[in-house]
């Protein structure tokens, strides 16, 4: 029998009868990356509530897809979180194409991982890059923004894009990568795992950096799991899950990594996750290079399909580098869809911000929120 | 509800297990690997979801989505669990002219966003949630833009 | 006529031979100015009896006592003058390192970037002067005013060798540290005027931080003053051309101080007040234009303070180690300069590597750190000084 009744924070308040004050964060505040709004109730400096407001960048992008047939989606899909383009691309490709009920070719789905993974190192270092400003310190937000120009590079080298990529189709991926393609980003990730040195003993090493993030924004295993949170914030909290490995989509099955997971579930193991997680995408983008390597040079890459989707419902979840992603299509039998549902992971994650910065002081607000890494397009859609 | 707890019960199971405690109130459309697919009464929604989440330790809503269907609307639920990534997929039909559903957010906090989404943006209204307010869009709006009534512009 | 020549009225006195000299010993800015006075003021008395021959005004402009006030006059603007550049410098500096720690490069407009800070100066200064209409806007002025005079103040008072200065005063570290200190003050009423919750915040911090380092900091300074027996800086910086630089006996105090100063200062890590992560620019948060401009000014001339204290109480201020007299030959205020920017150097490297702390954490370090090793050092102060080493 589990308990219910998990998310019941008291926060720490003074004997002193002082006035509390609202104190409204956001949407043009330094510390909301991107447009949304924390209202935050002080007392001195402790917040005793807090309440997330979101909603400055809805777009009614299910809507506008209910009035596009399926392939004008896939650059509207690149726009929902642009620091990981594709993941998002990937998503709608695998559900109309489950949905479509077909297998698309093992080398695209090689292909398309690999480009997931670029991805998500790309969004953690942009991520890293976050934490470095909200805890007052640019030279971390430089250094990661450096490291991460190199993926960048990477990606225009596999599709002439760097941040909203139109990459993935339906039924594959719209070109083969080549030989240089593969060395660079061989170069580029067995560079990238010896550059990421720097960044980390920087944070490590200094004591203000892990005490700044040692035991605030600590939430239990329980209570995590109720508010939904997922993805590293998840598994820093002691939830050993992870789409790719449990539910796994394409060729995750396939593929030799690790879930790291620690059961601190605050901000720091939250980090640690994050920076684990770097290495581990390392190995599957080297994994996967040399999948399609072995696959040959002339194996096909992209499947025909049909412009109609069969009248039925399919859904897939991935795990986006921000957690938990989901599609649900419905299709009448039209070219275009009768309902598409995004579901997001920072739409959750964000909805706990009052259990998550209740009881911290305001100072520690920025670097709790920064953990859950914010990205309002997939959030208002 | 006390009884017994299950962890990382198979398809098979999740389905007998459905079946047998909600005899006439569920109905198991399909499965498939890792999916359960399943019909549920509109008034037994709160008792489902509170045995899933209780007794199966499903302890993750997914999420929980509305949909149109024109003559009826529908709320779809996708809950999963943290073992061996089983999703059960819920819907409930709602009649056109009663578009009530109890809400399950004092089973899962998690779900309380995706019920005011689903509220601003259909119209369904969620008994018993603790803050049913409009999220995304401003608090003005006097229309619910997903139904398929609302028609954006170059749609049929 | 006697003066009809030009040269009658341009004659370079000796300074020290005016009557009303306002120094003890030679001060060489007060010497510039007294020649620039009388170049300026020996060119108008010229020009005037040229055209009124024999008038008294001639006389009157280049008499002892009026050639002293103005020389005062200029005095004071070369002062400041240089502190300025000086602040320009250390400006355009921590752009230049912080730019390079940070794998980038910086300012590049000019000469090296360094009229990037000019530019900027400029564009405060052209900015419109916008003042919220909910402020109270007397204090919200006056407490800028203060905040900007007091760090000016200072900032001036700091001597840069035993010829360059401004007030040569018995106590004067206790002087420059009571100034100092009066900053935190006026940020909490600023805070309190400017009617905005940052700014509310943000006064508070700067309250609570001043109470975790101005403790030890002081007794910091007392063991300084106790090792060379004196709150003169001149005595100070003799004491440590005649022994050794004190850096050496008080090490612990050395590495303290050098925090202290960077919280002093309000740099990162401690820059708690001002912290934009949480409170948008804390509480300098409504103020615009040229108020903002003399602000950011304000705050790197009492880096530069904090950074001139170090080396006047532990890096032996202007003399240089196995030069004696230090003056002859050598231009002691480039050596005070070059200290003063060494030390800055590591201010910039410590913003450059360091995150911000949080306000309970500074109260713990500054009480349960800095203040445990000030006493330690104050100890060794006093173990040297009854043992006879000094």
């Amino acid at each position: 029998m589990m308990s219910r009744d998990v998310i019941d924070i008291k926060a720490e308040t003074s004997e002193l009868h002082t006035d509390k004050m609202w104190v409204i964060m956001g949407p043009q505040h330094p510390f909301s990356h991107g447009l949304w709004t924390l209202k935050a109730r002080l007392d001195g400096e402790i917040v005793v509530d807090a309440e997330p407001i979101i909603g400055y960048l809805h777009r009614g992008w299910e809507k506008e897809c209910e009035n596009r047939t399926y392939p004008k989606i896939i650059p509207m899909a690149d726009r929902l979180c642009y620091a990981a383009s594709m993941t998002y691309t990937h998503l709608y490709c695998m559900t109309v194409e489950k949905a479509l009920g077909i297998d698309i070719p093992e080398k695209a789905k090689y292909i398309r991982i690999m480009a997931d993974e670029i991805c998500r190192i790309q969004s953690h270092l942009m991520w890293l890059a976050a934490v470095g400003t909200d805890l007052g310190n640019l030279t971390v937000f430089l250094w990661a923004m450096r490291e991460r120009e190199f993926f960048m590079d990477l990606n225009v080298r596999m599709c002439g894009a760097r941040m909203t990529t139109n990459f993935p189709r339906i039924g594959g991926v719209r070109n083969d990568i080549d030989d240089e393609f593969a060395m660079f980003a061989s170069r580029c990730v067995e560079r990238f795992e010896k550059a990421i040195w720097d960044i980390i003993a920087m944070i490590d090493d200094s004591s203000v950096f892990v005490s700044r993030m040692k035991g605030t924004g600590i939430l239990s295993r329980e209570q995590c799991a109720n508010l939904g949170i997922t993805g590293p914030a998840m598994r820093g909290t002691g939830v050993d899950f992870d789409v790719r490995r449990d539910d796994p989509y394409d060729n995750y099955d396939k593929m030799d990594f690790e879930v790291p997971v620690l059961k601190e579930g605050d901000s720091y193991a939250r980090y640690m996750v994050r920076i684990e997680e770097l290495f581990q995408s390392c190995k599957i983008i080297k994994q996967c290079l040399q999948k399609v390597k072995a696959i040959g040079r002339n194996a096909p890459y992209r499947l025909k399909v049909p412009s109609k989707v069969p009248a039925g419902r399919a859904f897939v979840r991935m795990e986006d580098p921000r957690g938990e992603s989901m599609m649900y299509l419905i299709s009448d039998g039209t070219d275009k869809p009768y309902r598409l549902k995004v579901r997001s992971p920072i739409f959750v994650n964000v909805s706990a911000a009052k259990p998550l910065v209740l009881g911290s002081r305001i100072a520690d607000v920025p670097a709790v929120m920064a953990m859950i890494d914010m990205c309002l397009g997939e959030t208002d859609r | 509800m006390a009884g017994e707890t299950y962890q990382a019960s198979s398809v098979q199971e999740i389905s007998d297990l459905l079946l047998k405690n909600f005899s006439g109130k569920v109905g198991i459309t399909r499965t498939g690997e890792r999916r359960v697919y399943a019909k549920v009464e509109r008034d037994s929604i709160h008792d489902v979801c509170a045995y899933i989440h209780d007794n199966l330790t499903f302890e993750h809503a997914t999420s929980i989505m509305g949909n149109d269907m024109v003559d009826r609307m529908e709320v779809i639920y996708h809950l999963s669990n943290y073992f061996n990534g089983v999703m059960i997929e819920l819907t409930v039909e709602l009649p056109a002219d009663n578009l009530h559903v109890r809400s399950v957010a004092d089973i899962w906090v998690g779900g309380n966003w995706h019920e005011r989404e689903t509220y601003e943006l259909f119209g369904i209204v969620f008994d018993g949630h603790p803050k049913l307010e409009r999220l995304l869009t401003p608090d003005t709006y006097e229309f619910y833009p997903f139904r398929k009534s609302y028609k954006l512009r170059g749609q049929g | 006529m006697a003066y009809s020549s030009i040269l009658d009225w341009i004659q370079f006195k000796d300074v020290m031979s005016n009557p009303f000299y306002p120094f003890e010993s030679y001060n060489l800015p007060f010497d510039l100015s007294y020649k620039i006075w009388e170049l300026l003021g020996g060119l108008i008395a010229w020009l005037i009896n040229l055209i009124f021959p024999g008038n008294g005004v001639s006389v009157w402009l280049m008499s002892d006592e009026i050639s002293n006030v103005f020389a005062l006059v200029v005095f004071m603007i070369i002062i400041f003058l240089v502190v300025f550049v000086v602040t320009l410098l250390s400006l355009w500096m921590e752009r230049k390192v912080l730019g390079r720690v940070m794998d980038r490069r910086g300012t590049m407009i000019g000469l090296k970037g360094f009229m990037q800070c000019l530019a900027d100066g400029f564009k405060t200064f052209l900015k419109e002067n916008t003042i919220p209409r909910k402020v109270d806007k007397k204090t919200y002025l006056w407490t800028a005013a203060l905040i900007i005079g007091t760090s000016a103040l200072i900032a001036c008072m700091i001597p840069l060798s035993d010829r360059w200065f401004v007030v040569n005063y018995g106590t004067g570290l206790l002087i420059i540290m009571a100034l100092f200190a009066l900053a935190p003050f006026f940020i909490l009423v600023s805070g309190w005027a400017q009617n905005n919750k940052y700014s509310l915040i943000g006064g508070m911090r700067a309250a609570e931080l001043m109470i975790s380092y101005e403790v030890p900091m002081l007794i910091m300074i007392a063991s300084t003053c106790l090792l060379a027996g004196s709150f003169n800086i001149n005595d100070i910086v003799n004491m440590q051309g005649d022994t050794i630089w004190f850096f050496i006996p008080q090490i612990i105090g050395f590495i303290t101080f050098i925090f202290c100063a960077t919280a002093e200062a309000e740099r990162v890590p401690f820059d708690i007040a001002e912290a934009e992560a949480e409170l948008v620019e804390g509480w300098q948060t409504e103020y615009a234009g040229m108020k903002w401009g003399l602000i950011m000014l304000a705050d790197y001339l009492r880096g530069y303070v904090s950074c001139a204290m170090v080396v006047i109480m532990y890096l032996g201020g202007w003399l240089i180690p196995f030069v004696s007299g230090g003056v002859n030959g050598w231009f002691p205020e480039i050596v005070f300069l070059l200290k003063v920017w060494s030390v800055f150097f590591i201010m910039i490297i410590l913003r450059g590597a360091l995150a911000r702390v949080r306000t309970d954490q500074i109260v713990n370090i500054g009480w349960k750190v800095f203040m445990p090793l000030s006493v330690a050092n104050l100890a060794v102060v006093l173990l040297l000084k009854l043992g006879g080493v000094f």
